[in-house]
């Protein structure tokens, strides 16, 4: 089973941890092969947000939402169960910093 | 298998009912591990219990009903499972013969008898996981541990049904979709886990304990039933803490028929009718506590599990045991007067380094002034509330007015009990704090000292 860890920190906190530490972190999650996919991102005025509507696609600067707390990465792990999940997710650095979100990804229903 | 054909239907009636008083939680825990889901597995024990009833009488007793039952609700689910299949597409049949064989046949495994044996606890870990929000669990507890309906939950914490019935179907659906396992956490996250399943059991005690006249009969129920899910972990898993929080709950509870006046209104320890006082519940409640305090580990029952546990920081007693042993100390005296409050303070000391609140520090407070009277006490609930943590808590208001009454300091004491009736939120708590503003006398001579008793109100006063 997949589960999404997004990392959320505060635009000031965005390098409390080198990267140096998350890219030997991610090494290690990677090394035990429960990783499926991780990124960080660059910061959120670097996004752009997306919408079509009545067939006219408009684009906007910035995020979808404002919030204190800003996307800055993720991890897309394989584990067994939420524990296993959650155990991996501790591992993120930037879980003493920010937080991190554990989301179960879910299957798309074929059915229309 | 048949133990008893003879046996006429409406005994057997009778006896099926007794089974599911009795037994129909341990079930539900492991057809639960069985069939992998809530909803499933408790209509798979209701069905269960339903084909006993239509069998025994035919067939008789069996020797051992709880594996019938388990293995009945088992075929039950596959039925089900397979009945629904009937009606949908035919290239889902594969699905359906891999979700039939996917539920483990509970007569296939050699260590079976230990994994029923755990599948209670699986149940409360599971009900109790930290990922659950606090109301969540403490709403999926009473409904699969303690099997009360969403009705009775809905009465006990005042609130509406629909809103209990929406919390417990979210928990439940995301105990599925983020897949929350059905398992005994391991030996190093045990303590941490344990202490999620105390705190739900110590809130279901409280919320049926603070609370007073109207609607108090319930609510009682509701400290029974803590009292008895303590009661169950401790023999499931006899660790320190369980045996603290057991301990604690009696002990609190041993006090129910004194604590309130023949109004509803708040009566304090200090004057408290000790006779009142359930005698039996505080000699059980003592010795839990000399159990959970004993040098060496208690003897579990749980064989080859237990030395694994027994290394594990839950072990060690902790903050349940020890105000289980101060309200032993108060539970043992035989008058407010004879109180040992060195004791008291030595407990709340040890109580202060493993849990370092204001709330403790003011309790530990209010015990120094006891042991070594007001004049010690008033400074360091002084710093406490300059500290501002317990600006908007009434009893440290409270505790201060008491102790500068003591003092003879009254305008000190009314302004004290003035904030913390401005503060106060229940209702024999406010008229205690207003009666006692009451009695002030005018602050004509601070000389003039006039009472010395104490009359304090604070946590364990309750």
């Amino acid at each position: 089973m997949k589960y999404l860890c997004l990392v959320y920190l505060e635009p000031d906190k965005l390098h409390a941890v080198p990267d140096s530490e998350c890219l030997a972190a991610s090494e290690r999650l990677r090394a035990e092969g429960r990783v499926v996919a991780a990124e960080a991102l660059h910061p959120v005025h670097t996004a752009t947000t997306l919408r079509l509507r009545d067939g006219a696609l408009t684009m906007t600067d910035g995020p979808f939402a404002e919030t204190k707390e800003q996307l800055a990465g993720f991890y897309l792990f394989d584990a067994a169960d939420l524990d296993e999940a959650v155990a991996l997710a501790a591992r993120i650095p930037p879980v003493r910093t920010g937080s991190i979100e554990v989301r179960p990804v879910r299957d798309l229903d074929p059915t229309p | 298998m048949s133990v008893d054909a003879d046996a006429a239907p409406a005994d057997i009636a009778a006896t099926v009912a007794a089974l599911f008083r009795r037994d129909s939680r341990k079930v539900l825990a492991t057809l639960i591990r069985l069939l992998g889901d809530f909803d499933l597995a408790e209509e798979a024990m209701q069905d269960a219990f339903r084909a006993a009833v239509e069998q025994w009488p035919r067939d008789g007793i069996p020797a051992n009903p709880v594996p019938w039952l388990v293995s009945a609700g088992r075929f039950k689910a596959i039925d089900g499972i397979r009945r629904r299949a009937r009606f949908d597409a035919i290239d889902e049949a594969g699905d359906v013969a891999t979700a039939v064989e996917a539920i483990p046949d509970s007569a296939a495994r050699w260590d079976e008898g230990e994994e029923i044996a755990d599948d209670p606890l699986r149940l409360i870990f599971t009900c109790c996981h930290p990922s659950l929000s606090a109301d969540a669990q403490v709403a999926l507890t009473l409904r699969e541990i303690s099997g009360l309906t969403t009705e009775e939950i809905a009465r006990a914490f005042l609130a509406p049904p629909a809103t209990l019935a929406q919390r417990i179907v979210r928990a439940k659906a995301k105990i599925r979709a983020a897949r929350i396992p059905y398992k005994v956490p391991e030996a190093r996250e045990l303590g941490e886990r344990l202490a999620s399943v105390l705190r739900v059991i110590y809130l279901v005690f409280n919320e049926g304990y603070s609370a007073s006249a109207g609607a108090s009969l319930t609510r009682a129920d509701l400290s029974a039933e803590a009292i008895r899910l303590g009661r169950l972990v401790v023999e499931l898993l006899p660790e320190r803490e369980v045996m603290g929080l057991l301990a604690l709950m009696l002990l609190q509870e041993s006090r129910r028929a004194a604590r309130t006046g023949p109004n509803g209104e708040l009566v304090t320890l200090e004057a408290q009718d000790r006779t009142l006082w359930n005698r039996a519940q505080i000699d059980e409640g003592v010795a839990w506590v000399e159990r959970a305090l004993a040098a060496e580990p208690t003897p579990t029952s749980r064989g080859a599990a237990a030395p694994a546990r027994r290394d594990s920081p839950a072990v060690r007693f902790g903050p349940y045991a020890l105000q289980a042993a101060i309200a032993a100390v108060h539970a043992s005296a035989a008058s407010a007067e004879a109180t040992d409050w060195a004791e008291i303070v030595g407990l709340y000391d040890v109580l202060v380094r493993l849990q370092p609140t204001a709330v403790v520090a003011l309790n530990r407070a209010v015990a120094v002034a006891m042991r070594d009277g007001p004049a010690a006490g008033l400074p360091l609930i002084e710093t406490l509330l300059a500290d501002g943590q317990l600006q908007d808590y009434h009893l440290a208001h409270a505790a201060r007015a008491d102790i500068c009454r003591r003092l003879g300091r009254h305008a000190d004491a009314r302004a004290s009990y003035q904030r913390a009736l401005s503060l106060v939120r229940q209702e024999p708590e406010r008229e205690f704090l207003a009666a006692r503003l009451r009695d002030l006398p005018p602050d004509v001579d601070p000389v003039r000292r006039r009472s010395t008793s104490p009359v304090i109100l604070f946590k364990d006063d309750r």
